[in-house]
């Protein structure tokens, strides 16, 4: 009888320990993707696991960046098309207004871009002005908060009037990323948010990323192999738009399956 | 190992020549360009200013034959001139201009461009003969209305490509963004990349009208001219550059004498509301 219950309660928790699999935040499903008549990647399938990093590494040229364009629609405003289906929570973003998309999936360039003409307190509230998301008595609520997620804060607390443009590369990107998260998305995606940066800079960008997954699900494109093995827990190796493999990071780096991989990220082509 | 070149060495001094001799001639000709600037101000100043007084603004011509009146019809007449013309021309230029560069890769886009070109490129007079066509001849008689309508016609085409240029200058970078943040194309537009190409599309708008301000041509079928005070639009008005015409061939010394005047209050105001406008839409974050 005893025994029963105790069995009992065993198997409850063994229930409990067992997380059930979550849904893929993102799943693209034979992405196909143009420019004009070149194309430009090639029946790419991924899932995206829902507050993790997910790394994209590969050669230029490679599709990695018009994959991640592919996630938010902004692939079409530059002119590209594209096949296949990306849904986000189950839903495909490509029968949905892309405006609604890229609400729900922000993007950080490679190029820290704040707007010229705006303060930093402004670049930061831009996105939730110009929806018309915000009450103006909670724009600096907002503000503050986001600006603490992106690190910034303290740096910029004293001189929120002053132009976006007058900080420094690094806190311009840390005020892009505030930017991207005042509109409250559910996807990070990052172009190469830290190529442009010194290694202090981007060292700050890295340790926030840590940070971010804790809120959001993060896509990463890097240049810079050893930048994907710190930040991210699953990794996608793109070459010549085909995705040649995907995996846990460690896997990845340590014990990669396909040839070509390894040899990417031994050095020996790349 | 070559040893660096010191200096005594016969290519240092030639180098050194030729770079001193290039940078006189780039001075020289700024100078020159400088000059007729210079001699039409210096000489305008110093045959209008004599004249100048509270009189000249305040009073309206006197009859032929009397001396000393004023020009404040004219005054008044110019302002609404150029208002009715920007009324018209700004708003048509700008909107022109940001279809050109946002949507106007096309052939449709190309033909605006086109023929944006040929426009500014028309004489002043024939702005006039078409605004006389086209609204003198209906209306049945002169007015202000068409004397503003042949200032828009020469404005658009300027507003137009300035504000084109500007938009284009704007990088690309600041477009996406603006959209990646799931903002309305549009507002996008507007919002962001207007407003970044802002201080130079005023720049554009401020030498279109300043071009506008200074024509006469235009002016003389469609506004006439008006020795009397109106700022009826469906009238006839007086203008500082109409008088100045009627004035410096007349054979009154008196008149010719209040033309250098009204010339030198027309560059006055032009450049008045030039530093006016550069004010208020300066930079609120100062270069550095």
């Amino acid at each position: 009888m005893v025994m029963d219950v105790v069995s009992d309660v065993m198997n409850k928790k063994e229930i409990l320990m067992q997380s059930p699999p979550q849904p893929p935040k993102i799943s693209a499903k034979g992405v196909d993707a143009f420019f004009g008549k070149v194309q430009a990647l090639h029946n790419v399938s991924l899932d995206i696991p829902q507050h993790r990093v997910l790394a994209i590494i590969g050669p230029s040229g490679c599709g990695k960046s018009t994959f991640l364009r592919c996630l938010n629609r902004m692939h079409e405003v530059a002119g590209g098309s594209m096949r296949g289906e990306v849904l986000l929570d189950g839903e495909d973003i490509y029968k949905a207004d892309p405006v609604s998309v890229r609400r729900k999936v922000g993007m950080v360039f490679q190029k820290p871009n704040p707007f010229p003409t705006m303060s930093i307190f402004d670049n930061v509230a831009v996105g939730l002005r110009l929806n018309g998301l915000a009450k103006r008595s909670e724009l600096s609520d907002i503000v503050e908060r986001t600006l603490r997620q992106a690190a910034l804060w303290e740096e910029v607390k004293d001189q929120l009037d002053k132009s976006g443009v007058s900080l420094s590369g690094g806190q311009q990107q840390r005020l892009c990323i505030a930017r991207t998260l005042a509109v409250n998305p559910r996807v990070v995606l990052m172009d190469e948010p830290a190529s442009a940066l010194d290694p202090l800079a981007t060292a700050k960008i890295e340790e926030l990323i840590h940070e971010l997954k804790l809120s959001y699900t993060i896509v990463i494109v890097t240049h810079n192999m050893q930048q994907a093995a710190r930040v991210s827990d699953t990794t996608a190796f793109f070459y010549l738009g085909n995705l040649i493999e995907y995996g846990e990071t460690r896997k990845i780096f340590t014990n990669p399956e396909k040839k070509q991989t390894e040899e990417y990220i031994t050095g020996r082509f790349g | 190992m070559s040893k660096l070149s010191t200096k005594d060495d016969s290519l240092f001094l030639r180098r050194k020549v030729w770079n001193n001799v290039m940078q006189s001639l780039c001075l020289t000709s700024a100078l020159i360009a400088l000059i007729p600037l210079i001699l039409i101000f210096v000489y305008t100043v110093s045959k209008g200013a004599g004249y100048l007084n509270l009189e000249f603004f305040i009073e309206m011509p006197k009859p032929v034959g009397e001396s000393g009146g004023g020009m404040a019809n004219a005054i008044v007449g110019t302002l609404v001139l150029v208002s009715l013309g920007s009324a018209i021309g700004l708003p048509a230029g700008i909107i022109t201009g940001i279809y050109l560069a946002e949507f106007g890769n096309n052939k449709f886009g190309f033909m605006v461009r086109f023929m944006t070109d040929v426009l500014s490129g028309v004489p002043s007079i024939v702005a006039g003969v078409v605004a006389y066509t086209l609204v003198v001849i209906p209306m049945k008689h002169f007015s202000a209305f068409a004397g503003g309508v042949a200032m828009a016609i020469l404005m658009i085409p300027t507003v137009t490509r300035t504000t084109e240029e500007m938009i284009r200058l704007v990088p690309h970078s600041f477009r996406e963004a603006g959209l990646a943040l799931g903002i309305p194309q549009w507002k996008t537009t507007l919002q962001i990349v207007l407003r970044t190409a802002f201080r130079g599309i005023v720049t554009g708008i401020l030498l279109a009208i300043a071009r506008v301000a200074g024509e006469t041509a235009p002016l003389l079928f469609t506004a006439l001219g008006n020795r009397f005070w109106s700022t009826e639009i469906d009238q006839p008005i007086g203008s500082l550059t109409v008088f100045i015409y009627d004035y410096a061939k007349a054979p009154f010394e008196d008149w010719n004498n209040q033309a250098w005047t009204a010339a030198l209050v027309l560059i006055v105001m032009i450049s008045a509301l030039s530093f006016a406008v550069r004010f208020a839409t300066r930079s609120r974050y100062s270069e550095k």
